[in-house]
């Protein structure tokens, strides 16, 4: 039953690939964004703190 | 209206909106995609031409919708912030190119592996599949021209006029199946008259262009306030965030 749904009828090797390249860039895309976001947001809270000195 | 209008284009109010929003698309994408995954691999019956290969079609129609979806958002904003000078309307279309660029890219490589079975070739050079490409390339494009300059101001209104002008291949990307001779089939959903598609092997994939909405709509919040960041980053009003 389970193999017969991996083995997707003989479309195994195009449907899983399709799909595990999809949820790669997606989630590749997203994990970008959230990473340039935490940097400036890190960098605008530094120059608040040192202006708060000054 | 005008208080409205003013509101939506003001940097601040959009970053604590999107900051609420965000948590609430992304949670309706993960769900939705989710959900049209196990729709379209397990409930979803085969194709009685495909058998089981058609199922690619749940990540390749709507990463392909998506990316016209995507540069035409980018086209009306580039446009708008060409026309009124409102920044943050730079600054959304800056942030839609990585993301259109990820949907062109997968609805190409989708629609690859899909065409190996079904048509015996992973490429032609044929009306749809070069019109997608060339979007891939005005995507790239853009990005590389606003990374050539050093000034936002500048950066904008030159990158801001590619895509405006680039545009135009968005219909012809759209009938390409229509106007030419294409290996590639035609219209699955809109199109005059009923879909070409069941109901069972329909909902799925409504499911999933609803959940690529959400996900698009929740990256481009993300990388709209991180332009916002960068662009307003000698404002009073970040010093408090």
């Amino acid at each position: 039953m389970l193999s017969d749904f991996l083995h997707m009828g003989g479309y195994a090797g195009y449907v899983w690939s399709s799909f595990g390249l999809t949820a790669a860039v997606l989630l590749l895309n997203l994990a970008g964004a959230r990473r340039q976001f935490k940097q400036r947001l890190a960098f605008v809270r530094q120059r608040a703190a040192a202006e708060d000195q000054t | 209206m005008w208080k409205l209008f003013h509101q939506f284009g003001s940097p601040p109010h959009f970053y604590r909106l999107a900051g609420h929003l965000i948590p609430w698309f992304g949670g309706a994408a993960l769900v939705l995609i989710l959900v049209a995954t196990y729709g379209g691999l397990v409930l979803a019956p085969a194709d009685y031409q495909q058998g089981d290969g058609f199922r690619i079609i749940y990540v390749h129609v709507p990463s392909a919708s998506m990316s016209l979806f995507a540069y035409t958002l980018m086209a009306v904003a580039a446009g708008t912030g060409l026309i009124w000078r409102i920044k943050l309307a730079h600054a959304v279309a800056a942030a839609v190119a990585p993301i259109g660029a990820s949907f062109t890219f997968l609805a190409l490589a989708t629609g690859s592996i899909w065409g190996k079975p079904m048509w015996g070739t992973w490429w032609a050079w044929d009306a749809r599949l070069t019109s997608e490409l060339i979007l891939l390339f005005l995507f790239l494009g853009y990005m590389s021209l606003r990374a050539a300059y050093d000034d936002t101001g500048k950066a904008d209104r030159a990158s801001g006029l590619l895509a405006v002008v680039g545009v135009v291949n968005v219909p012809i990307i759209h009938y390409s199946v229509v106007w030419w001779n294409s290996l590639h089939q035609g219209a699955t959903i809109i199109k005059l008259g009923k879909p070409a598609i069941t109901g069972d092997m329909l909902w799925p994939l409504l499911t999933m262009l609803a959940g690529f909405g959400c996900y698009f709509a929740t990256v481009l919040m993300i990388r709209t306030r991180s332009q916002v960041l960068q662009r307003e980053r000698n404002s009073r009003w970040l010093m408090d965030l």
